[in-house]
């Protein structure tokens, strides 16, 4: 696109965010602030991953950009458009084809591998947020390992519901070091984060933070002996594909309570129907 | 039965062509032009500067016009603009005490060296719809309607001594010295926030800061959410010029001239243990006439100045990281309308786990 550099950003501020990236890299899950720019693309919509990718884009990689699982929600196709204007590169759905897949609140269903790039869009980086609002007071935290608030709060969902209550951010404690919000992926994901042979970056742009889990790094969700970490379950297989063990978006297809499950991962879904 | 939901790349090129319809209009009524947007509706092209913190009045009326009008999505858009942009370096101070006053008015002083220049202003306007302007008619050269016109030559008054000013050489106010030249000042869109954050870094904050946020901000201090006891010291309206010093010259070059608002609210101040009784200081600026936002951006800053001068900090306004991080609004329009974006899968996860609850408490499912 002419006017622009490759991939938007200028080169000193790619440099700029790599280096905060080599940062995240060296101390796993930590929450390395960084100048994060004003992009082209509403805040909460995308802009820490996409300041990520486009740092980390060249000519020769190929871009996979999905949203809930899925390459066709509008949000996914206007961030892959994104990439397509500013840097030229080859797009796929297909995860294994890709070295480098942007993505919001999912991880594909089909195994990453090493050399692949994982990049997370992230809302919220604070995992203690909602139990202390104030920056100041969550870097302390952080510094000195003081994370007994968050066993307390799972406790406290276990005394209340018998189990522990939260869906999706699940917190994670990352190489038996920081506690780390791994984005709003559905706890279903969190096994996937656990000594993962890609790399994974997580960046935030309007918090202005990017974090990482580098490849085959221990990813621990957090739990208790006698109240083990668990993942959602269906009863039911994919609708289109069949498949078992994976994450599934409900469709409501009629006003009378019917219900369709179907992959929430859409490439994993079309490749096991018709293998290409 | 089932439609996947496909084709969103078409979707989104039919959504941005009805949007280029809709921007149109009537094909019968005529096509904005810029300059009829920077010379008419000004006063929107002055908040879509400051708010981008780019004084750039021609773009900031084109992104009015591709906006549709929607004045924080122009500030987004010019934003998005300004981030591409090189940056050389900072100039130096503007001097507000230089400027050439269209309009400046004291609440402090009945009269003053220079006296009150009323200028272009809406207060005293009596807000009844004028039904003349409904008809464009020609006016009659300097025949001004209610609202503000370009810079009318023989109308500004030299440089005027600063109300502030005269309080401190008797030291009833505390002292603001500028900085020595070339101490480096913060600047929130290359580096991220820190607390504390320096006033150099909230000002800026402020500064590029939501007028709506700011001015309920300020109006709670007034009401009793860390009151400050604010007189407006001084608001002047008028053109300053900036100088730059570039490193190869190694003296300052005059390099633009722009509009800018100044309000310096005094604050009563009883003293502490280390400090006097003296008044003290809460400062606004903004690009162009925006006196509401100049005067919310004074109180506020005075507010967030609540720690440094030993007041107990209790409200939300003398709280930095609450104004800090909830002022902007192009990242506060960004996350809130993020939630149009899907949500199926947490969605989903909260799904699975509120019926496997509702089961567990006995409920049925269909309850």
């Amino acid at each position: 696109m002419s006017g622009y550099n490759f991939a938007f950003l200028d080169e000193q501020t790619k440099r700029m965010i790599r280096r905060s990236i080599l940062k995240a890299v060296a101390i796993p899950g930590y929450q390395v602030p960084f100048g994060s720019r004003e992009m082209p693309l509403s805040y909460g919509w995308g802009t820490g991953g996409v300041q990520v990718t486009a740092s980390l884009i060249g000519p020769e990689d190929v871009l996979k950009v999905i949203d809930q699982g899925a390459d066709d929600t509008t949000n996914a196709v206007s961030i892959r458009k994104f990439f397509e204007r500013t840097t030229g590169v080859r797009t796929t759905t297909r995860t294994a084809e890709a070295t480098l897949i942007q993505t919001r609140h999912r991880i594909p269903e089909t195994p990453l591998r090493a050399g692949q790039v994982l990049v997370l869009q992230v809302p919220i980086p604070e995992p203690l947020r909602w139990l202390e609002p104030r920056e100041a007071e969550t870097r302390k935290m952080h510094a000195l390992e003081e994370y007994g608030v968050m066993h307390v709060r799972l406790y406290e969902d276990i005394t209340r519901h018998c189990k522990v209550a939260q869906t999706y951010d699940y917190p994670v404690r990352v190489d038996g070091r920081y506690l780390m919000r791994p984005s709003p992926i559905p706890k279903f994901d969190n096994p996937k984060l656990d000594r993962s042979p890609a790399l994974l970056l997580f960046g935030a742009g309007r918090e202005k933070r990017i974090y990482a889990v580098p490849p085959y790094t221990p990813v621990k969700s957090l739990d208790f002996e006698d109240h083990p970490f668990e993942v959602e379950t269906w009863r039911q297989p994919c609708g289109l594909c069949g498949a078992t063990g994976v994450f599934l978006d409900e469709i409501i297809v009629d006003d009378k309570g019917g219900r369709l499950f179907v992959c929430s991962d859409t490439d994993h879904c079309a490749e096991r129907r018709s293998p290409r | 039965m089932y439609v996947a939901v496909k084709g969103g790349e078409q979707a989104i090129d039919a959504a941005h062509r009805l949007l280029g319809e809709v921007r149109r209009g009537d094909h019968a009524v005529p096509e904005l032009s810029l300059e009829q947007i920077q010379q008419q509706l000004g006063l929107a092209v002055d908040r879509v500067m400051g708010e981008a913190s780019l004084y750039d009045p021609g773009l900031a009326a084109l992104a009015i016009k591709q906006a549709c009008g929607d004045l924080i999505e122009a500030i987004f858009l010019l934003r998005a603009y300004r981030t591409t942009l090189p940056r050389f370096g900072a100039t130096r101070p503007i001097d507000t005490a230089a400027m050439s006053v269209r309009r400046r008015i004291s609440a402090t002083f009945k009269d003053l060296p220079g006296g009150q220049i009323l200028g272009p202003t809406f207060d005293y306007t009596h807000r009844l719809l004028d039904f003349d302007l409904a008809e464009a008619a020609p006016r009659e050269p300097g025949e001004t309607s209610s609202g503000v016109a370009a810079p009318v030559e023989g109308f500004s008054a030299g440089p005027l001594p600063r109300v502030v000013d005269l309080l401190d050489r008797e030291g009833l106010i505390e002292s603001e010295r500028p900085d020595e030249d070339g101490r480096r000042v913060g600047d929130l869109t290359r580096e991220p926030l820190a607390f504390p954050a320096e006033r150099d870094v909230r000002l800026q904050s402020l500064a590029r800061g939501d007028e709506g946020f700011l001015l309920a901000l300020g109006y709670a201090t007034q009401r009793g959410y860390g009151r400050n006891h604010p007189f407006a010291g001084e608001i002047r309206l008028g053109e300053v010029t900036v100088e730059f010093t570039p490193e190869e010259l190694g003296f300052p070059v005059e390099i633009a001239e722009i509009t800018v608002t100044e309000c310096q609210m005094v604050n009563q101040f009883r003293g502490s243990l280390t400090a006097p009784p003296q008044f003290t200081r809460g400062y606004g600026l903004a690009f162009g006439h925006s006196e509401r936002k100049a005067m919310a951006m004074a109180l506020v800053d005075r507010a967030l100045r609540a720690g440094e001068l030993g007041e107990e900090p209790s409200s939300p306004a003398q709280d930095q990281e609450f104004v800090l991080y909830h002022g902007d609004n192009v990242e506060a329009s960004g996350f809130v309308q993020h939630l149009k974006l899907p949500h199926y899968v947490d969605f989903q996860s909260e799904l699975v786990l509120l019926r496997t609850l509702r089961a567990q408490a006995g409920a049925r499912p269909d309850a």
